[in-house]
């Protein structure tokens, strides 16, 4: 029933944080650190007003490469193109949006909308080469990211895209003029981009086209039964190339908070990690739009307050074993709990149903 | 045709000058760059022959990097290796819990690995090398192995190919960078493709694991233990990989560096799926993606003469395949033969980084092109459930 | 020459069905001995018994005059028993060679095989029963009857002495069951016994020395070729009696619902599953597809929901032509589909009752309203169907998974016959199904035609089949043998029909 369903539905991702903190805190012991003294100083670091801005900002592009990556993940797709994917919403976006100059609303809007172009065509190669050639997305999305970060390497030398301007060692895209940018507005005495509102936005608009349209009872359908999809008129494999570049332009959405509210242009200095980051939060929230929320914003805040422990003699990069070992104990977490859901039913099933044995022959 | 290949590259380098593809500098260079890939692609290999696609591949590259130079530095280079394969046996066999008992999905599986390994890197890095000399990213520098150039026959090849005589100095530039100044630890390793392959067609072990990877119903219903295989098989994988990894810091480098990988892992499984799952296959395409790896530092002439080649290449075949009246595959090669040409004329210098994701590039021309020609194992990748039906 | 098999008073039980009863079977050495029965027979069982796959509950099981008990096909190798299964399991890249070894490979030290010796003694065997085999073909190469030879090579390269056979002439086509039965006599000719499983009674008259007729899960009868005929085994198998239709008003329209004209349907590795298939399916009428599963249903089903297209010929739907028709436009036309698998093909397991209702039918009202899903309305109509169709459930939100099979199938059949279908594929509607929710998924099966729907009704159940449909199609190696009158055929009439012995 409902109720249990949100049981179990927690139950696996607080287990996986819950042991990834005793994993750690063993970590730490043996260290001679004491960990309830360590999380305290992250805890109250991290949630320091100014450190909490710059935590939602970053809970921004992560909350987005979840989405992404759940939409994959409801379709049985691992997208681990949306390193690819971010960069070519986010380059494009920057370079088109530099280029024109229109009203400030609309302006903003064909910078998004060319990101999502991009990142949703960049998506589609691998989507293309899944349904008509049966090539793993894993394979070929690797091979895109790759290749994604070497076109606009290139794009971005001096002769062409890119410029170097005075007193900086990056090579950026040109600034996109006022009316591109998007505002902040002040919160906790911090920041906070405005693409916050969209990121709310893609959220809320990922659940209802999940849940309330044909289309996403299509999208869960294919991925929790393909042969019943099939049989029920699902057209499959357009299915799959859909939900590919759909999943490809929200990832090119990624970069999108940084580009609009601060940057202005896209260097090489963008971050990269995108892919795993948003496959594992998606993991750990279930693919749920409020999990996904709030596994981002635990990423975030990990990664934040991490430089704190230097000065409790902890080496910062725990804070990566952390979120390697949620994700593990996550994973397990579900399986094992599938593996007792399905025990069950069979059980249960098994009772009543073998009546089915009259079918051999 | 190799031969005929190696002839048109001699004829390019003399008339225009750029010597430098069949020196020994390139080939000795080619020869480091493809090691590491070799081995990755050896772990890839491994791995899916037995059902399981190994992603965390680069994950298992890193705790090879890390554990080579650390333990290379406290008891020599040799216990480096010791140490790096007995990691990368305990990651792959991590990997195999993962997925063949707890029956994860094998990319999430890699995932994780990945992510535990580079972070597990870092952090250990920071644990353990300032102290002694090395900073949080660059571990303390370690000895390297000796290395030996055959005897008589090197500074022969060094006279040949100083003297210029077409096509036969040439040959002597290539073949005098892989006899100079190369380590015991190359060649061991490189054995260690013949002996894949003698594993996988005339052992016991490796007919079963083939069909692990090809019918592993098949193979069940024939009494074999399907679980087992690929425990052994994802564990060496994982050795392979870590090799590869201890290989990048110890030989090709003597410290372990923060992102030294550099996602040599994911290349390694690109060169399976070029060489079409076979060891040979595997090796030919890193010596081809570590030749284009070792051209990134080389002259840009190179480069270009190297396009030439491609070029000539290219309106060979087309001529022939016209002659064969097969229009179609004549037609692309000579258009290719055309860009390669324009290339030529109009371009000055390759971009670095289309040299650097040619290897990427070209697993996708392939993966799109010749799919229907390549023979994965059948069940690669699919998930597999002792008594399911 | 004694009997190398006996099985005597062979029992197996599953929990509310009996799947074997008082089995006994006596096989003489260096025979060919048939065992035939339809659908259900218990053949399958028994077989699986015999190889180890299966414990039975009773009886016992004597093997040159041994008595034996088997715990894994290990123990039924070791005993020179080998099965070659009806679907192959062979590895395409490899070669015949690997294939046959795997498992059982002549090695040194044990870790190098011997090629060589293995390849000798291949060969020896291919001589040996004139198995035309090539050791070093890639399996890939092979054509059906190849590969088949492949599998037998198989279990004697294991040194069996007894092979059984199951259904081994249903992927082949009529120039290598020749070939088949050939090496077949082969095989006995040097000693080994067969023991082949099958539903085609011509077949069976030309190989076998010895005729066992099993009839749900008991064995009925044996015979020799010899001493009797087409009709007498085809009444062996099908019992004495066929159940009485049930009178029901009789309204066919003339507007025909479904056409198929001389289609074919030939998968992509070539094999046609379908050949020159014709039927018509009026308004109003309820038109039974008897036939051994196998025999192309599956197939013509989705031909018929636009699924898979004809290779040539034609399938006409509700006048939409289903080769080039999407399924959701054939299904938004007014077709129903109850598949024959429901939990691959009929349910999304792990998501909830209302969500199943909604399978099928969203892309119309009134589970949708254009691109939004009517959540209010999917689960009101799932409330009627649950109590229409009593279907035990605490509610429509539970999981698909959690129901019993037999509720699965009523709540599929209430969600199919809602919205006044005009074609209705049933395939096997009620198998798992209790008596009491048969007869109410009959009674809206019937009430549907009374209402001028046209049901296609597949099913292995003769009972099913007699009671309510108006004619009966036989289908047999993806053709329509016959069409029979259920108010007018005798067992003799369907049993030949189903095993594709043209009627005496």
């Amino acid at each position: 029933m409902k109720k249990d369903r949100i049981f179990w539905g927690t139950v696996a991702p607080l287990a996986a944080v819950v042991s990834s903190l005793l994993l750690v805190s063993v970590i730490l012991i043996l260290r001679g650190a004491n960990p309830i003294n360590i999380f305290q100083v992250m805890i109250s670091y991290g949630f320091d007003p100014r450190n909490l801005v710059s935590e939602l900002n970053q809970t921004v592009s992560y909350y987005l490469a979840g989405v992404a990556a759940a939409i994959g993940f409801k379709m049985l797709l691992f997208n681990i193109g949306i390193d690819g994917q971010y960069r070519m919403g986010a380059f494009f976006g920057a370079v088109v949006g530099a280029a024109v100059s229109l009203p400030p609303v609309l302006h903003v809007l064909l910078i998004v909308i060319t990101a999502m172009l991009a990142g949703g065509l960049w998506a589609a190669i691998a989507g293309y080469l899944k349904v008509k050639r049966g090539v793993s997305e894993v394979i070929s999305n690797i091979m895109l990211n790759f290749i994604a970060a070497a076109i606009i390497a290139f794009l971005l030398g001096e002769n062409l895209l890119g410029i170097l301007p005075e007193g900086s060692q990056n090579v950026q895209t040109k600034q996109i003029p006022l009316s591109g940018q998007m505002p902040t507005f002040k919160i906790f005495n911090g920041e906070i981009y405005s693409f916050v509102f969209v990121a709310i936005f893609v959220g809320i608009a990922y659940w209802i086209m999940l849940n309330k349209t044909v289309f996403g009872f299509n999208l869960r359908a294919t991925g929790l039964s393909f042969r019943a999809a099939r049989s029920s008129g699902v057209n499959a494999p357009g299915m799959i190339f859909i939900t590919t570049v759909l999943s490809g332009a929200i990832a090119g959405l990624v970069g999108l908070g940084t580009l609009l509210s601060d940057t202005h242009s896209y260097s090489m200095a963008f971050p990269s990690g995108f892919a795993f980051t948003g496959l594992s939060l998606a993991l750990l929230g279930r693919n749920h739009p409020i999990g996904i929320f709030f596994a981002a914003f635990l990423w975030s805040f990990l990664e934040r307050a991490a430089p704190v422990l230097e000065y409790e003699g902890v080496p910062p990069e725990i804070v990566i074993v952390m979120q390697g070992t949620i994700v593990l104990s996550i994973v397990i977490a579900y399986e094992v709990v599938a593996r007792i859901n399905l025990s069950q039913q069979q059980r249960a099933v098994g009772k009543a149903n073998v009546e089915l044995v009259k079918e051999s022959k | 045709m190799i031969a005929g290949l190696f002839f048109v590259l001699s004829l390019v380098e003399n008339l225009t000058g750029a010597t430098d593809i069949s020196s020994p500098g390139t080939s000795g260079a080619t020869l480091r760059f493809a090691i590491p890939l070799l081995m990755a692609g050896l772990g890839g290999l491994w791995a899916e022959r037995a059902g399981v696609i190994n992603i965390g591949l680069e994950g298992m590259m890193i705790v090879g990097t890390w554990t080579a130079a650390w333990f290379g530095y406290l008891h020599g280079p040799l216990m480096g290796f010791v140490a790096a394969a007995i990691f990368g046996l305990a990651s792959g066999f991590f990997h195999a819990i993962l997925t063949v008992k707890i029956g994860i999905d094998q990319a999430v599986s890699g995932l994780a690995i990945n992510l535990i390994a580079a972070g597990g890197a870092r952090y250990l890095s920071g644990v353990f090398f300032p102290p002694v000399g090395g900073d949080r990213t660059v571990s303390p520098p370690v000895d390297s192995f000796p290395t030996f150039t055959v005897p008589v026959i090197a500074p022969l090849l060094e006279k040949i190919d100083a003297q210029n005589i077409f096509f036969i100095s040439n040959l002597a530039g290539v073949l005098d960078g892989l006899v100079k100044d190369v380590s015991l630890v190359t060649i061991a390793l490189l054995l260690l493709v013949p002996l894949t392959s003698w594993i996988l067609w005339r052992s016991k072990f490796g007919l079963r694991m083939r069909f692990s990877g090809e019918n592993p119903m098949a193979a069940e219903s024939l009494g074999i233990n399907v679980y087992r295989i690929r425990y052994i098989a994802i564990s060496i994988s994982g050795m392979l990989a870590s090799l590869g990894g201890a290989y990048l810091s110890l030989v090709a480098s003597s410290v372990y560096r923060e992102g030294q990988t550099a996602g040599r892992g994911f290349i390694g499984l690109a060169t399976v799926i070029f060489g079409n799952w076979k060891p040979g296959g595997v090796f030919a395409g890193s010596i081809l993606f570590g030749f284009t790896d070792a051209l990134r530092v080389r002259q840009s002439e190179s480069v270009m003469s190297l396009i030439m080649v491609a070029g000539i290449v290219a309106l060979v075949l087309s001529i022939f395949y016209s002659i064969n009246r097969r229009w179609k595959p004549g037609l692309i090669s000579g258009v290719l033969a055309l860009l390669a040409l324009w290339i030529h004329q109009r371009v000055d210098v390759i971009p670095q980084e289309f040299v650097t994701v040619f290897p990427n590039f070209a697993t996708l021309i392939v993966l799109t092109f010749l799919a229907q020609r390549l023979t994965p194992p059948a069940a690669a990748g699919m998930p597999y459930r002792r008594g399911s039906e | 020459m004694g009997n190398i098999l006996e099985v005597v008073g062979v029992e197996k039980k599953y929990p509310g069905v009996i799947a074997n009863r008082d089995v006994s079977l006596q096989v003489r050495e260096g025979s060919i001995h048939a065992i035939i029965g339809e659908n259900g027979a218990g053949k399958s069982t028994l077989m699986k018994t015999l190889y180890g796959l299966i414990r039975p509950d009773a009886g016992t099981i004597t093997v040159f005059g041994q008595n034996v008990s088997l715990k894994s096909p290990q123990d039924a190798i070791a005993l020179g028993i080998g099965m070659v299964h009806q679907h192959f399991k062979l590895a395409d890249n490899a070669t015949v060679l690997e294939n046959v070894i795997l498992g059982g490979e002549p090695s040194r030290f044990g870790f190098v095989i011997k090629y060589d010796e293995a390849r000798k003694k291949l060969l020896e065997i291919a001589k040996t029963y004139h198995l035309d085999i090539d050791p070093d073909e890639s399996v890939a190469n092979l054509g059906v009857g190849e590969r088949q030879r492949v599998e037998i090579a198989k279990v004697l390269f294991r040194g069996a002495k007894i092979l059984i056979l199951d259904e081994p002439t249903a992927v082949l086509v009529p120039q290598e069951v020749t070939e088949l039965f050939e090496n077949l006599r082969d095989l006995v000719d040097k000693g080994l016994t067969v023991l082949f499983i099958s539903h085609k009674l011509d077949e069976v008259l030309s190989i076998a020395d010895d005729i066992t007729i099993m009839r749900q899960g008991t064995t009925v009868a044996t015979k020799k070729p010899a001493e009797t005929n087409k009709k007498e085994l085809a009444e062996l198998m099908v019992g004495g009696e066929l159940p009485k239709p049930i009178a029901g008003v009789q309204n066919i329209s003339q507007k025909s619902i479904l056409s198929i004209k001389d289609a074919s349907y030939s998968r992509h590795d070539g094999r046609e599953i379908l050949h020159h298939l014709n039927l018509e399916l009026h308004g109003g009428e309820i038109l039974g597809l008897a036939g051994v599963e196998g025999n192309g249903q599956s197939e013509l089903i989705e031909l018929i929901m636009g699924l898979l297209p004809a290779t040539t010929g034609s399938v006409e739907v509700l006048g939409l032509d289903a080769s080039t028709t999407h399924t959701k436009d054939i299904r938004n036309a007014g077709v129903a589909y109850i598949p024959q698998d429901r939990q691959r093909d009929g349910l999304l397991m792990t998501a909830p009752l209302w969500e199943n209702r909604i399978l099928g039918h969203q892309f119309a009202t009134p589970m949708a309203n254009g691109m939004w899903v009517n959540k209010a309305a999917a689960a009101e109509d799932s409330k009627r169907v649950v109590e229409e169709f009593d279907v035990r459930t605490p509610g429509v939100n539970v999981l698909a998974s959690a129901l019993s099979g037999g509720n699965q199938q009523k709540f599929i059949v209430g969600r199919e016959l809602s919205g006044d279908p005009k074609l209705i594929v049933a395939a096997q509607p009620t198998r798992g199904v209790d008596v009491g929710a048969q007869a109410i998924i009959w009674d809206h099966l019937m009430k549907a035609r009374s209402a001028g729907a046209g049901v296609l009704l597949i099913s292995a159940d003769l009972e099913e089949l007699f009671s309510l449909s108006d004619r009966i199609a036989v289908i047999y190696s993806g053709s329509i043998v016959s069409i029979l009158n259920p108010q007018k055929t005798t067992p003799e009439d369907l049993g030949l029909a189903m095993t594709g012995a043209k009627s005496a």
